[in-house]
């Protein structure tokens, strides 16, 4: 009733009483199957890959889905394809991320800032230089690194919030500079007539080519946060993210570590960057706006932070999900902002959480790490 | 030019000033940047278009009060707006980790910008002043030294100083404004101390909306023109203001807001206007490296 009259001089008189009758409606409803709902989690706690994966080896059930992924393309029409190829980008991009704000546990809001670095890196490489997509791989890697690591230095006494702000600055300053910078990006028109890749002559100019350029990306940077994360430097990173002055006490170089994951993560994206300027052969500012460093974080915990595959699915889905919804049009961005805040309130963990994180979570011995945080 | 630009500097600074209270209030207490503040402006400027429809319907927009009816209707209805959102989007996650409830806000910010989009349609809406004041008043100002005040930036600098005189005095001079300023220090203790934690923030979320509702309206007397997307940017900048004053102090968001307001109109008169949104982030940088507390903050912050 309330959200109804809240919304009266929004819509109208007649508008706002469908909604709020509507709200109300779902409202009770929600009361009256309140007791099944929760029967119905119990049941969905236990089915959940857990035991089934643990069955099964692990190396078995990588392999299947990998073939199943091999076989993709053959199964998908052009449309689908290109899809799946822009879910492939974010999926790394949001794997990139998860090194710095999954397991150093910093909040980056200007990710997109060294995404663009790599894009432009290449349009302009490649248009005005000729270099080839796998020089300009290396060279936009090393290109958004240096500017990581440029990003890094100064930001390193700073925490939480504060760096948030001053990397959501950072990624700002880098688009109205990409804008305003006609001479050489090309101002709003951004760059066009950007080359595909080529393989030893071989032009890998079909989505099909792009699809594995952009899966072995995918298994690439996912076997080296596997790698990292069960490494001596993971450990440390999850320390710093627990607590950094503890973790400081121990020995760790907290300094060194957040460098670490500052330029590995700027690294993903700047070679992400090239391929998604390949992908489009047109880059333009607009590509790289505030909103899709949010986005990028959005699948990140959505997804579960700290857990390859929930980063995964949680990519997957936030770029899929809107395009089966396309014929809401308009409504699905109100229902995506919508599920944000219900997901925030019914699953904070995200969807696949990570096994160590799952155990912090649910252990009711320990203290949750807010409480002993913030104190 | 020099005293034009300080002038015009001091207007849109004003109303920085006016949001960013609304960060740095919730900001002092919870800890959290509250990303839909932005789109709580730009539901005020909405409002202020909204209640200017009633009133000409009725036949009272020429009333001598129409304009401040306008201007508490649009607090109110969005200080309901930021109450309802802390309810439903904040409380359930006092406890959560530190990210959930800035995921949150960022939903509620999509939510509540696709939401007027819907409702109002996407093209920019008219604020018709010449249905509120007379002509006279929308040309007329103050002339001297070669730079124009205009009676509606007059308007908009005295709102927004009476508007932050009465925020001052509240919360220094009356009980709950104790218990407000006792809550930002330790919600714990404050609890213990016999303070209702949650209607306090309530409270705050209704303080801070209905201030940045009325930047809203102010801003939609200044340019006329509204948009569904103006609040990012404005909150954004509103934001970055209270960072500069020192988050948490609310004469530093006033204090961060005037700077900010003149340090871009200064910029884009003497530098170059293409660059005007940059000049914000130089200075927060700027001022987090240099003095990361704020100008106004506390040193014994949770820096």
């Amino acid at each position: 009733m309330w959200i109804g009259l809240l919304c009266w001089p929004f819509m109208g008189l007649h508008s706002a009483g469908i909604v709020a009758v509507g709200l109300l409606l779902l409202f009770l409803s929600f009361r009256f199957f309140d007791r099944k709902i929760g029967a119905v989690k119990n049941i969905f706690q236990k089915i959940p890959g857990r035991e089934l994966a643990g069955r099964i080896p692990r190396n078995l059930w990588l392999g299947a889905v990998l073939l199943a992924v091999m076989l993709l393309p053959l199964a998908l029409n052009k449309y689908y394809l290109d899809i799946t190829i822009t879910a492939g980008i974010y999926i790394v991009l949001a794997l990139g991320l998860n090194i710095i704000v999954g397991l150093a546990g910093l909040l980056v809001l200007g990710y997109i800032a060294f995404y663009a670095a790599g894009a432009y890196a290449y349009a302009i490489l490649s248009t005005q230089y000729h270099v080839s997509f796998f020089a300009a791989l290396p060279a936009a890697a090393v290109l958004a690194l240096l500017f990581g690591l440029a990003l890094g230095v100064p930001t390193l006494r700073l925490r939480g919030d504060y760096l948030a702000i001053v990397t959501l600055g950072f990624g700002e300053i880098a688009r109205i500079v990409l804008n305003n910078w006609d001479s050489f990006t090309g101002g709003p028109n951004g760059i066009m007539h950007i080359p595909k890749p080529l393989l030893f002559g071989l032009k890998l100019g079909s989505p099909v080519h792009l699809y594995f350029i952009v899966l072995a990306m995918i298994l690439l940077v996912s076997f080296v946060i596997d790698r990292l994360n069960n490494s001596r430097l993971g450990r440390a990173l999850v320390a710093m993210r627990e607590d950094e002055t503890a973790a400081r006490a121990c020995g760790v170089n907290t300094v060194k570590l957040k460098l670490l994951a500052f330029s590995l993560s700027a690294m993903t994206a700047g070679m992400m960057g090239v391929v998604f300027a390949a992908k489009m052969s047109f880059v333009s500012p607009e590509s790289f706006t505030f909103w899709e460093s949010i986005m990028v974080l959005c699948m990140v915990v959505l997804g579960g932070m700290a857990s390859i595959p929930g980063v995964i699915l949680g990519a997957a889905a936030l770029v899929v999900l809107p395009e089966v919804f396309r014929q809401f049009q308009n409504y699905r961005m109100l229902v995506f902002g919508a599920a944000m805040v219900a997901m925030m309130i019914f699953r904070p963990q995200g969807l696949l959480p990570s096994k160590r994180r799952r155990l912090e979570l649910e252990d009711p011995t320990l203290p949750s790490p807010d409480e002993s945080g913030e104190g | 030019m020099f005293l034009q630009q300080l002038i015009n500097g001091l207007t849109v600074g004003s109303i920085y000033a006016l949001i960013a209270l609304g960060y740095t209030m919730v900001y002092g207490i919870l800890e959290f940047i509250n990303f839909a503040h932005g789109e709580i402006y730009m539901l005020g400027a909405y409002l202020a278009i909204i209640a200017l429809g009633f009133l000409s319907q009725w036949g009272l927009n020429s009333w001598a009060a129409a304009p401040v009816l306008v201007l508490l209707f649009a607090m109110i209805v969005a200080a309901a707006y930021g109450a309802t959102i802390e309810k439903i989007a904040y409380q359930p996650l006092r406890s959560a980790s530190r990210l959930s409830p800035l995921i949150s806000a960022l939903g509620v910010s999509i939510f509540l910008q696709n939401f007027v989009m819907l409702t109002q349609g996407a093209r920019d809406k008219v604020f018709h002043k010449e249905l509120l004041f007379s002509p006279a008043f929308t040309s007329g100002g103050l002339s001297f030294l070669n730079c124009h005040v205009s009676h509606i930036q007059f308007l908009i600098m005295g709102t927004a100083v009476v508007l932050m005189a009465g925020l001052a005095l509240f919360i220094n001079h009356t009980k709950t404004g104790r218990a407000m300023r006792a809550v930002s220090q330790d919600p714990r203790m404050a609890r213990l101390c016999g303070i209702n934690v949650n209607g306090v923030i309530r409270l705050t979320f209704v303080i801070g909306s209905a201030l940045g509702a009325a930047a809203g309206v102010l801003v939609a007397m200044y340019y006329g023109l509204v948009n569904f997307y103006i609040g990012y940017v404005a909150g954004l900048k509103a934001f970055i203001a209270a960072v500069v004053g020192g988050i948490g102090s609310v004469p530093g968001a006033m204090l961060g807001g005037l700077l900010l307001g003149m340090a871009e109109s200064f910029g884009a008169g003497y530098l170059s206007a293409q660059y005007k949104d940059v000049y914000a982030f130089i200075i927060l940088i700027l001022v987090l490296l240099l003095r990361p507390q704020g100008i106004l903050g506390n040193k014994t912050d949770r820096s």
